[in-house]
Parts: structure tokens; C-alpha cells; sequence
């Protein structure tokens, strides 16, 4: 625990309060009656499955939703945070878990976007706050590097420097660590240390518990929208870490805890870079590879990297992690091996056959699925039902469609028994799949590729985002799917994840693979973190 | 109508907007506000102008309803929607797919043109049945020929298709006017137009009425549409390429391939919307004519949610107003593009009820911000000078 005690000594009145805010939408109370007082000089940690109501809490606050109940007080003055730019206003400033950088920009105009007011720009003014946040940060930002050539970590603090622009008080990081390498992580608390110093009230939102218990002041714990469990300040110094965690989950979770087996969720949520493999080390050196990717290049797109003659083997039983930072390829070699992208150069193997010529629905029908990680917008359709989602990649084929007609009868049957096998919880087979919770559409997807002899299964990202009950059953998926001698192309951005599951992880990197480490020792993930720092650095 | 207006519409997607298991009585009061208010508050506020304008607001709808649907009112209206049935499809083809086809004035003339200009030989010649049915392929076949450079350009290259289908149009309203002043053109008269079908080689007329056939083969074409839309697998297809081409790339439909088939059909259905109407109705073209259906009907086809059976009625009352609108106009004295004011109301009163709807749905404040803040500062200031 870094944090010093005069820290612990909160200030007589809370900058900002928030007072019986209640949120509904259609269906669900995403936040309810929830109060919370923030600090300034204090980091208020806010834990919570995904769906518990956290990203509400924080649109409300960033002006971008309207509580239908309940309000804000800001110093004690109670006020209405109508619009983003009265959030700006009132000096809270927000770090989405998503980048919202413009990657063609440099980080100085990327800086300077909200500006207004002025005909011509404050470029010198610009300059000197920049170098003001950069000594504020504890890291130096280059102002005329383009955001797109930034490390992770770096585009991270450009985030606080873009949210912290206009003068902050109060400062959300949400989920701030969940893409970071874990030296990334470090700079990070050691920035958010000097900000507390500096008297911002800093609201952070992890998944880890580890993460809140050295970080964080106060601690709340957000459940099905309520606020479940606070643990102030005084308490939380006087607490081991044990103790907290056992709060913690046990607020979290309640009576699910025993459903799922404590052990492993403890685990998991306190993991954060020491994860280990579960797989024992196998040999593939043996058997022929299932999927061959032979020097494959794609076209060059205005807005991805494309891949540069990247070749790779997958043998039957193998997990093949992708480690990199995100944007570097990913995408397209995902798109390349599924065959909803052309390839520019080079040949994809499945068994020895050549199938470079295939599109998405013979390489489907051959056994190459894909989980895409573009969920909500690519994977399903949101409008559809969930049965129509379940076969979307079927449409007009026997059994579902006979006579170009659907058979509402086969439809339903596969959508009863894929709902049931994979544990998707939707009120009828027809509700639309839009308003499903990302977990429910992440297991839609599941059975939808994991189904009909699938050989080698792409998996984008495939725990992005979601509660970690899912996290933990997509991953057992996963691993019961290599097992049962599938072949598991794995792109992740979460080092523990493909430390855990893989069995070697290549990087990429502008769309080459750079490096290789076996997964047969305690030191992957340190090496593969070592791998990540030597080309951006 | 800017695409802004189609996106906001569009983007509650075609049938299934209804949010689930909120209510029979809750859905139908839904589907009233955003499909029916528009037009009486339209009605309403076309009312005042016509007030502003010293006529007599019950007395001008009087005659739109004497003239649009008592007495033989009503055959009129029947046969000006039969080749709005068919417009109103073609449309809806290309909205579905988030194709804004635009060209259809250019699409409806050409394939009119030709229809009836080639008219008097084919039926002259062949046997009237063989005619119809030759003339009414030609009629589809132009319409959808000129959607085909827009088509692969957007297919191919992502090239805006509300840009090259707009200017194609222009280019094909042009070709239409040199035919009827070159090859089409009837020598007898000074007057640029085409020769005038002799009536009995036009369509028959229902028995008993004055409504030719046209409003029959409407329905049957308009009933076939509607089934592939919404019961077969390229429906489906078309319905997730139209919810996001992502989606559609991702589970292995052929994109560009649909494009060009839905610009096709739409661009077929609206010539084949011209064939009906010269046949049926006018049976030769003047020089710089253009009915701009298109335009008039748009506002409709959007109401109807992109459903070509909720089009059916939509499309009936724009009949009966366009066709008693256009004699009650000159009835009281008024402009006969007085209709036009009402159909721009209409539109204009949907998009705000959408975009309150819109706000409504994401739980955000109806004003823009910054009004609402210049309101809020009136409000506060007030309240400091009298407190």
C-alpha cells in the first residue's frame, strides 16, 4: 500500500456528491438510488461485475445520460450535468476504457479537439499545458507524435492529459489497467499517485481487486445496480488485504459465489500478471498442422493495419496466442484465416488443401469458424431475434430454409437446444439479440461457431469486456474445444488470458510476427512483455 | 429531404422497431404517434395556412374528400395508386438496404418514355396481351438499366450512391426529352410530345368503372414483393446487409452482389411503375412533363416503416389527397403545388417526432443543449430578480 496517511484524513465537505441517482431503461434499473461522495486527494476505487451498473454511473456523470432520479451536488451546490461540455464545466473528466484518440492526429491537436473560443488556435498555450500535464503525469508527452505510433500506455496518459485539459477535479479512469502490460500498470499508479497529491478526486474503476486494495482509498462495490458495499477510508487502513478481498467478493457475488466455486473466481480476481499456464506442455512437432497460413498479406486500408507476409502453423490441439498491442494487424489476419477478407498475397492452408479461394461460407462449412470481437455490431444482428442470430451464418441452407423459406420449426429446435447447451439466458428465442448482455451475445456467438464440426476456431478478443463468470466459462470453452484436439487460433490483448490458455504466443506488430515464446515456463508472460517493449520503445 | 432525416428515421431499423413486451395498448399508442400524428398535425397546420391565407380550412377539405373519394372520386384515386404501389415498392427495396436510390425520377421517366413511345407499333402488331406484357418488361427493364452504373460504382468502390443516383437522373430526364423531341416525337402536332395511344389499345378498364386494370396487376406485383421481403432467405439476407454491412461481410453474404440486385429491382419496379401509368392512365408523353411522384411519395414509404403492406394504405391516402387536393386547389383558388406544402409538413412533422422519440429512447433532454442551457439562464435569472 502506497498511499500516505495524510490522504486518510478526508477533507471536511466532498467535492462532488451524488445523490439517490436512479437509472432505468427498458427492462433493466441500471443504476438504483445510488449516493457516493467523492474527495479530492482520495482515489475511490468502484468494483462491480460487468452489467452491475458502473458505466452507467459514469455516463451520467459525463453528462452523456440523464439520471430519472435523484442528483448531483458539485461542492455542495446542487447542479445538473446536462451535456458533456457541463461536465467539462464542472471539471470532471472521464478515461473510457475504449481509446478516443484519432490515430491520424497528432497527440497535440488530439489535445486540442474541444478547444473553443477562438478563431485561431493556442498553439504555444497548448505546448506549455502539455508540458505542465507531462510533469503533472510524471511522464514527458511528445506533442507532434502521431497517436497511432503511441504505446498502449502511452495513449493512456494522452487520455489524461485530453480529460484533464480544461482544469479537472475530478477524474474517472474506467478500467484503466484491463489493456495495459504490466510495467505500463506501474507508470500508471505512479501517476495516479501524483494526481491524488495534486488534490484531484480520481474515481477508479477496475476488475481487479488487487488493483483496488493498493490504489484505492475508499472502496465500492456495485451489484445489479445498487450500491452494495462501501468500505471508507478509515476502515480500509485499518483492513488486511484479506479481509477486504472476502468484503469485496462476497458483495459482489453473494449467493452466485457458491455456484461457481470460490476458489477460482478469488483467483481470478486478484490476478494481475501472475497468471500461469493450465495446460500441460504438449508437443505438436508430430502431427501435421490443421491451418497453414503461408506468407498471407492483405490489402492496405485507410483506417487498419494490414498483414505483411505473416506465416504461421496451427496443429490440431494447439492454442496459438496473438500477444500485441491492439490495432496491429489483428484484425485483418483474423478476417484473412475466416475469409471475409481478400488476400493480397500468399495461401491459407486447411489440412494440407488449399483454400484461398474460399469465401466465409465454405471455409465455414469446411470447419474455420470465427468469434469476432466486434460483437454487437458484427457478430449479430441486433434487430433479429436470437434463433435468426443462432443461424445467421445458415441462411437458405437445409435444414433451416427449404425452398428458400425458413423452417421455423428446425430454426427453433437448434436455437432451443444451442440457448440450452450454452447457458444463454434470453427471455424467448426471440427477443432481439441487441438487447441481450454482452456475456449472453458472447455465448450466442459460442454456439453459433462452436457448433456443426468446427475444426479451427478464431477467437478475437473473446473475454473483452465481459463479467467474469462468463470470462471463466468462454475460457473452459475454449480449453474443452483444443482438448478435444480443435485447433484455437487465440488474439488477445490480455497477457494473462494467453498466458493461461496458449500453448506458444507469437506477437504481432504492424502486421508481422516479431517473436515466439513457448508457454512452458513461469517467465511467458515477462517474456512476452519484454517482446512487447523492445519494438515501440 | 436530406439524408440526415433518412438515417434518423431509418435507424429504428424497418419492422422490428416495437421494443418487446411493453404492452399491446402501449405499442399500438407507439405506432399512432410515430405513423399517424404526423399527418393530422400537418392536416392540422396546412389548416392554419390555408386560415393565414383568408380560405376556408373545412371547406378546402371538403372538396379534397368530395373530389378524392365521393362520386367517381374514388376510381380516380384507385387509378393514380396503382403505379404509386409499385413506386412505393421500388423504394422500399433500396431503403431496406440502406441504399438511398434517388434517381427514380430519371428511372420513371425513361422507362415511361419508352413504353410509350414504342407503344403504338408493339400494339399495332402483336397481339394486345403479348404487348402489354413486352412493354411492361421494356418499362422495368429501363428502370432498372439505369441504376446499374450507380450500382457497381457503389458495389465496387463505395461510391455514394445519393450523389451518382441524383445525377444519373438528371442525365436520364435529359434522354427523355431528346426522345420525345427526336425519334418518339408526333409529327402531327407542334407540340414536342409522343403519338397518343388509341384507347382501346391502352389496358381495359375494370367492368363498370373507370379504373383500368393496373391497380390489380399493382397488387399482385406490390403482394409478391412483400412476401420475398419478409418470408424468404433473401429477404433475410437483405434485412442483415440493410442492419449493417459488418454483419453481412462477417456471415458470408455477398455484399456487392446484393447491392446490384437491390439497385436493380428498385430501379425495375419503378420503370415498371411507368409502364402501368402510361398504359393505364396517360398513354403519351409531353415534352418537360415529370409527375415527381417520387419526392411526393417518400415521406409515405417512411411512415409505412419500409413495410410495402403498411405502404398500401399510406399510399391510398396520398392518392385521395393528391387527386382531390389537386381540384380542391383550384377550387378555392390556390396553387395545385399546395400539396406539396401539406406532404413537406408531413415530413417535417415525422422528423421531429423521431428525433423526440429518438431522445425519448437513449433517456436524454428533447432540447438541443444549447437551448436548453439559454432556457435554463432565462429561468435562474427570473428567479434572482423576483425571488
Amino acid at each position: 500500500m502506497v498511499s500516505s496517511t495524510e490522504n486518510r484524513n478526508r477533507p471536511s465537505a466532498p467535492i462532488l456528491s451524488i445523490r439517490h441517482i436512479t437509472k432505468s431503461f427498458p427492462g433493466v434499473i441500471a443504476n438504483d438510488d445510488i449516493s457516493l461522495d467523492l474527495y479530492s486527494g482520495q482515489v475511490h476505487c468502484l468494483l462491480g461485475e460487468n452489467g452491475a451498473g458502473k458505466s452507467t454511473l459514469i455516463s451520467i456523470l459525463a453528462g452523456m445520460q440523464q439520471p430519472d432520479e435523484g442528483w448531483i451536488e458539485a461542492e455542495g451546490v446542487k447542479t445538473s450535468i446536462s451535456s458533456p461540455r457541463s461536465a467539462m464545466d464542472l471539471g470532471i473528466g472521464v478515461v473510457y476504457q475504449h481509446s478516443t484518440l484519432i490515430s491520424t492526429m497528432t497527440v497535440l491537436e488530439n489535445l486540442m479537439l474541444g478547444d473553443t473560443g477562438h478563431i485561431t488556435l493556442d498553439i504555444k498555450g497548448a505546448k506549455a499545458r502539455l508540458r505542465e500535464l507531462g510533469e503533472l503525469l510524471g511522464s514527458p508527452l511528445e506533442g507532434s507524435a502521431l497517436a497511432a505510433d503511441l504505446a498502449l500506455g502511452q495513449q493512456q496518459q494522452v487520455e489524461i492529459a485530453k480529460a484533464m485539459w480544461k482544469g479537472s477535479k475530478v477524474l474517472i479512469l474506467d478500467e484503466p489497467t484491463s489493456m495495459l502490460t504490466p510495467q505500463a500498470i506501474a507508470d500508471l499508479e505512479a501517476s495516479v499517485e501524483r494526481l491524488k497529491k495534486k488534490g484531484l478526486a480520481i474515481v477508479f474503476i477496475t476488475h481487479k481487486l488487487r488493483e483496488a486494495y493498493s490504489m484505492g482509498d475508499e472502496i465500492s462495490v456495485l451489484r445489479h445496480g445498487r450500491l452494495v458495499k462501501s468500505i471508507p477510508a478509515t476502515e480500509l487502513a485499518d483492513s488486511t488485504e484479506k479481509q477486504v478481498k472476502d468484503a469485496v467478493l462476497d458483495a459482489m457475488f453473494g449467493e452466485d459465489l457458491e455456484a461457481v466455486g470460490t476458489k477460482s473466481l478469488a483467483q481470478e480476481l486478484s490476478a494481475s500478471g501472475n497468471a500461469h499456464h493450465l495446460r500441460s506442455p504438449k508437443s505438436f512437432s508430430g502431427t501435421p498442422p490443421a491451418l497453414v497460413l503461408d506468407d498471407i498479406s492483405s490489402h492496405d486500408s485507410m483506417t487498419e493495419t494490414p498483414v505483411r507476409g505473416l506465416s504461421l502453423q496451427i496443429h490440431p490441439g494447439e492454442v496459438v496466442g496473438v500477444a500485441g498491442i491492439d490495432g496491429h494487424g489483428q484484425r485483418h489476419l483474423a478476417e484473412l484465416v475466416a475469409g471475409q477478407r481478400k488476400l493480397a498475397a500468399g495461401n491459407v492452408k486447411l489440412g494440407g488443401k488449399v483454400i484461398s479461394g474460399l469465401g466465409v461460407r465454405g471455409r465455414q462449412a469446411l470447419g474455420i469458424r470465427y468469434v469476432t470481437d466486434d460483437r454487437l455490431h458484427e457478430g449479430i444482428v441486433g434487430d433479429l431475434g436470437v434463433a435468426v442470430n443462432l443461424v445467421l451464418k445458415r441462411i437458405g441452407m437445409p435444414p433451416f430454409w427449404r425452398f428458400g423459406r425458413m423452417n421455423k420449426v428446425a430454426v427453433d429446435l437448434e436455437a432451443r437446444s444451442l440457448v440450452d447447451s450454452f447457458d444463454i439466458r434470453t427471455p424467448t428465442l426471440h427477443t432481439r439479440a441487441g438487447t441481450l448482455s454482452g456475456g449472453n451475445i458472447q455465448k450466442l456467438l459460442l454456439a453459433r461457431e462452436l457448433t456443426h464440426e468446427p475444426r479451427v476456431v478464431i477467437f478475437n478478443k473473446p473475454t473483452y469486456g465481459l463479467d467474469l463468470k462468463t470470462v471463466s466459462r468462454v475460457r473452459a470453452i475454449m480449453r474443452e474445444f483444443a482438448d478435444g484436439g480443435g485447433s484455437v487460433l487465440l488474439i488477445s490483448t490480455d497477457l494473462d488470458e494467453l498466458v493461461e490458455l496458449s500453448d506458444r504466443i507469437v506477437l504481432i506488430s504492424s502486421g508481422r510476427l516479431v517473436g515466439e515464446v513457448r508457454n512452458d515456463s513461469p517467465r511467458t508472460a515477462e517474456l512476452v512483455g519484454e517482446l512487447m517493449l523492445g519494438p515501440s520503445a | 429531404m436530406t439524408t440526415t432525416e433518412t438515417q434518423g428515421i431509418e435507424a429504428r431499423g424497418p419492422e422490428n422497431s416495437a421494443r418487446p413486451a411493453s404492452g399491446m395498448g402501449r405499442r399500438l399508442a407507439i405506432g399512432f404517434i410515430r405513423n399517424v400524428l404526423p399527418l393530422i398535425l400537418a392536416i392540422a397546420t396546412s389548416g392554419i395556412l390555408l386560415l393565414a391565407m383568408g380560405k376556408s380550412p373545412s371547406f378546402f377539405y371538403g372538396e379534397v374528400i368530395r373530389f378524392g373519394l365521393m362520386g367517381s372520386g374514388w376510381q380516380r384515386s384507385l387509378v393514380m395508386l396503382a403505379p404509386l404501389l409499385l413506386y412505393g415498392a421500388g423504394l422500399i427495396v433500396a431503403f431496406r438496404g440502406k441504399l438511398w436510390n434517388l434517381g427514380y425520377e430519371g428511372q420513371y421517366l425513361l422507362g415511361g418514355v419508352l413504353v410509350v413511345g414504342l407503344a403504338p407499333y408493339l400494339t399495332q402488331s402483336l397481339p394486345l396481351v403479348l404487348a402489354f406484357a413486352i412493354l411492361m418488361l421494356l418499362g422495368a427493364m429501363a428502370g432498372g438499366a439505369w441504376t446499374f452504373i450507380p450500382a457497381v460504382l457503389k458495389a465496387r468502390f463505395g461510391t455514394n450512391e445519393i450523389v451518382t443516383t441524383l445525377m444519373l437522373s438528371f442525365v436520364g430526364i435529359g434522354i427523355t426529352n431528346m426522345l420525345i423531341r427526336g425519334p418518339f416525337q408526333n409529327p402531327d402536332v407542334t407540340v414536342p410530345q409522343t403519338q397518343v395511344m388509341p384507347l382501346d389499345t391502352m389496358f381495359p378498364k375494370i367492368p363498370g368503372s373507370k379504373i383500368h386494370i393496373g391497380i390489380i396487376i399493382a397488387l399482385i406485383v406490390v403482394l409478391i414483393v412483400h412476401y420475398v421481403l419478409t418470408r424468404t432467405s433473401f429477404g433475410l439476407r437483405l434485412d442483415v446487409y440493410g442492419a449493417s454491412p459488418k454483419s453481412a461481410l462477417h456471415v458470408g453474404i455477398n455484399a456487392p452482389r446484393m447491392v446490384i440486385v437491390l439497385f436493380l429491382a428498385s430501379g425495375a419496379l419503378i420503370g415498371f411503375a411507368a409502364a402501368v401509368d402510361m398504359l393505364g392512365l396517360w398513354g403519351n408523353m409531353r415534352a418537360n412533363w415529370n409527375p415527381a411522384y417520387g419526392s411526393e411519395i417518400l415521406p409515405f414509404v417512411f411512415l409505412a416503416r419500409l413495410s410495402v403492406l403498411a405502404s398500401i394504405p399510406f399510399l391510398a391516402f396520398y392518392a385521395v389527397l393528391a387527386t382531390g387536393g389537386a381540384l380542391a386547389s383550384q377550387d378555392v383558388g390556390l396553387d395545385s403545388h399546395f400539396m406539396l406544402v401539406v406532404v413537406a409538413l408531413i415530413l417535417m412533422f415525422m422528423s421531429v417526432i423521431e428525433y423526440i422519440g429518438m431522445k425519448r429512447d437513449l433517456g436524454q433532454s428533447y432540447l438541443p443543449p444549447g437551448l436548453r442551457k439559454a432556457l435554463a439562464s432565462l429561468l435562474t435569472r427570473r428567479k434572482a430578480r423576483n425571488p
